[in-house]
């Protein structure tokens, strides 16, 4: 195993090569190193754990318990655009459990899944901290976050139809 | 004279449209050729529910005016009549009820958020700011600082409650070249912003707090802990780190006393057991977040085997305070045993949701009625939810008891981080239980077997009698598992999880009994146990009958409708599209 394959993996990965060079050899980074590597990717593929860790000497094993340890990380990609629907406790005793069944039943998928069009991600989240505007919602994209506050089913419903027709509706005022 | 325009620009405030605000005043400023006023941004004052907030200021520093829900639209009205023509507009003013919200809370972490601007050094020191860090390196030795802060009685605002003092002292009794100051800002407790606000509004007063129990702790660097998820939070603190680099207020030789105290962030990458000061280690070397015994504790072993000191946010924040006023003007706060103010989050079914800092000791209803204006839609105040997942639900018979530790502690729940998520009459406390164990089982790290097992199970349990399922024996089978986990789990997150079930039982055990013996929901929320009806009010629109997905619902227009339970699925459609209030549960 002492071929070092360090070339040939950098040239599969060109992006992550500044991300390697600052964290690789700092004891401690692994997380960092995950958390970067999913801002330029998008995800956390097979190929790229491999990548890590060929980069940083971890076992992939050690990476994926890392991975899937925490709520951040991902191993699949994520839509244009990923729908974070709070589930935290103000949200959820104003009713979110009932939205969270009408963005599921809107957009046809499950918690964690893509649509087929790779437009939207559903992803429950546990608290965006913004509770007193329960109960909210934050839309990722290319552009940045948006959040959505005092949601309503039918707000929901408009929200997600402007975002889909390519006008996204912007964050609910008072 | 020249105005100052503070827009507020909180997490709540950009997501009610301040942002959108902020650019038409700077448009219409520059349009209108308003050449005396300035538009500045500053933090989450803590009236979410009037968001998005402008403050004017005179050059002097006195608030002129304080406007509320300005939206976007607005701001053309603030442009033309105030900053031109130094007109009030009456109309956005805050109302003197909403002014009160403010007047009755006592402002110590707090004291800058909202006020001052947290992308601006200057402003911080303006407000006396880094003036405690050179009092303490200037003319207090390490011992005092420590002093001053067991005179204050200032204890862990994270959730414990454990005296600062004690584990500072500890830190620096601890033999080590090496030692480590940590700031827990991974802030997850669902209901909880107050971090949040405080790295949003005031960062520099938590970098100070933290350069401080550096020096008392003969720490030399600081790491800040902080959510991925507070994008906003970890941009000012990034910048506040780099103005009190550049201004000398850290780095080498901090005001030539010889103290050098650097700080670096690390983005927690979501893990409610983070929370726990050696998973919290665990994860800033990059492994899974998993909690180890104590002892040795983090104080003699910490971050890299070293001695370190972990503390929530906002115990940093109170620590300046301290030092400027001495311990004696903290404890002059709050009670004998929790002494000084705490902020809490007031939310869920509550008029006037947001952040207030209050003395410890107010009654629970000073609070949810004083401040927080009572329960929205005229509904029954039936309990408060303090503590999160690790805390438990108040009865609204209990709502005169003192916040603080000690009589917080004897209801069953704990002040925690200072979540105070308020119910109705319409919440289902056997759900809510039901709602905080699947938030367990999910954050268990998996290291003991009560905690992972346990909790799953205690889990089902609660399903199951939601789904009216319940069957005799649950409720003490629900006890008996609680305190076995409360047992055989070896960190805080297992030790406090079957807490929301034990408070609920406590206190609503008629409500489980109602859910197991006479399947019904008593708030009528779980929808298995529930039926939907049409009561008199029904004028016959037949609009319900039009929304219903499964045909159940039948009537003759301007006749009263009737819903076929055997065929309704109840989705609840009807209620939302019946604009007569006829559609019921039951």
């Amino acid at each position: 195993m002492n071929n070092c394959k360090c070339s040939g993996e950098a040239a599969r990965f060109p992006q992550l090569e500044p991300i390697m060079a600052k964290y690789a050899g700092e004891p401690g980074s692994l997380i960092t190193i995950l958390q970067k590597t999913q801002d330029a990717l998008g995800y956390l593929s097979e190929d790229a754990i491999a990548h890590i860790a060929d980069r940083t000497g971890v076992a992939p094993a050690k990476i994926y318990g890392v991975v899937t340890f925490y709520t951040q990380f991902r191993m699949k990609p994520v839509g244009k655009y990923l729908i974070m629907l709070c589930m935290g406790t103000a949200c959820h005793v104003n009713g979110a459990a009932e939205l969270a069944v009408a963005v599921s039943e809107r957009l046809g998928i499950a918690d964690g899944e893509t649509t087929p069009d790779g437009l939207f991600t559903l992803n429950i989240v546990a608290c965006l901290g913004c509770c007193s505007l329960a109960p909210v919602m934050m839309v990722r994209t290319q552009a940045g976050d948006e959040t959505y506050g005092n949601l309503t089913k039918t707000r929901i419903a408009e929200i997600l139809g402007e975002i889909a027709g390519g006008a996204p509706a912007e964050g609910v005022g008072a | 004279m020249s105005l100052r325009v503070v827009v507020g620009e909180g997490s709540c405030g950009i997501a009610s449209g301040a942002k959108k605000t902020e650019a038409a005043l700077r448009r219409l400023i520059g349009e209108e050729g308003v050449a005396d006023a300035s538009v500045e941004i500053a933090g989450c004052i803590g009236n979410c529910y009037l968001e998005p907030i402008v403050d004017v200021y005179e050059e002097g520093g006195a608030l002129e005016a304080r406007y509320v829900n300005v939206a976007e639209g607005k701001a053309e009205e603030i442009v033309r009549r105030h900053l031109r023509r130094g007109e009030i507009c009456e109309e956005l003013l805050i109302s003197d009820e909403d002014a009160d919200f403010l007047a009755l809370q006592e402002r110590i972490v707090l004291r800058n958020a909202g006020r001052i601007n947290p992308e601006a050094i200057g402003e911080y020191v303006k407000a006396g700011g880094y003036e405690a860090l050179k009092k303490a390196l200037m003319s207090m030795a390490p011992e005092d600082v420590i002093d001053e802060l067991k005179a204050a009685g200032l204890r862990g605002r994270g959730g414990a409650g454990f005296p600062t003092w004690f584990k500072w002292d500890a830190a620096r009794r601890s033999a080590g070249a090496v030692k480590y100051m940590v700031c827990n800002a991974d802030e997850r407790d669902p209901g909880a912003f107050m971090d949040r606000a405080v790295l949003e509004g005031d960062p520099h007063s938590v970098l100070e707090g933290m350069a401080i129990g550096g020096y008392a702790t003969s720490a030399g660097t600081g790491v800040i802990y902080v959510r991925a998820e507070y994008p906003l939070a970890i941009k000012r603190l990034e910048k506040a780190i780099g103005q009190a680099e550049e201004a000398g207020y850290l780095g080498k030789n901090i005001f030539g006393s010889g103290f050098d105290f650097s700080i670096r962030i690390k983005a927690g990458a979501g893990a409610f057991v983070c929370g726990e000061e050696t998973a919290l280690i665990a994860s800033l070397e990059g492994e899974r977040g998993m909690p180890r015994l104590k002892p040795p504790f983090p104080a003699q072993k910490g971050y890299w085997n070293r001695p370190t000191n972990i503390n929530n946010v906002e115990t940093f924040a109170n620590v300046p305070f301290i030092i400027a006023h001495g311990g004696g003007a903290f404890a002059a706060y709050g009670t004998e045993k929790s002494s000084g103010t705490k902020v809490f989050a007031l939310a869920g079914k509550i008029k006037k949701g947001g952040l207030v800092e209050v003395q410890m000791g107010l009654p629970l209803e000073r609070i949810i009625f004083g401040l927080g204006g009572g329960v929205k839609n005229g509904k029954a105040f039936k309990a408060v939810q303090l503590g999160g997942p690790s805390g438990g639900c108040v009865p609204a018979a209990l709502a005169g008891t003192p916040v603080d530790y000690e009589n917080i502690t004897k209801t069953g729940a704990i002040v925690g981080s200072g979540g105070m998520v308020v119910m109705d009459e319409d919440t289902c406390m056997v759900d809510m239980a039901r709602y905080f164990l699947d938030f367990t089982r999910k954050e268990s790290c998996g290291k003991c077997n009560y905690c992972r097992v346990g909790t799953k199970r205690m889990l089902e349990i609660l399903e199951r009698i939601t789904q009216g399922l319940g069957a005799d024996g649950d409720i003490e089978l629900l006890e008996e598992l609680a305190g076995k986990i409360k047992d055989g789990a070896m960190c805080g997150l297992g030790q406090t999880a079957p807490n929301p079930v034990l408070t609920t039982i406590r206190y609503f055990r008629a409500e489980y009994e109602d859910h197991i013996y006479r399947k019904h929901c008593t708030a009528h929320y779980c929808k298995a146990l529930i039926a939907y009806g049409i009561s008199k009010a029904c004028v016959g629109c037949t609009k319900c009958a039009r929304v219903c997905p499964a045909g159940a619902i039948a009537g003759k227009v301007k006749e009263r409708h009737a819903i076929d339970g055997e065929k309704c699925v109840k989705c609840g459609r009807c209620e939302e599209a019946c604009s007569f209030g006829a559609v019921f549960r039951d």
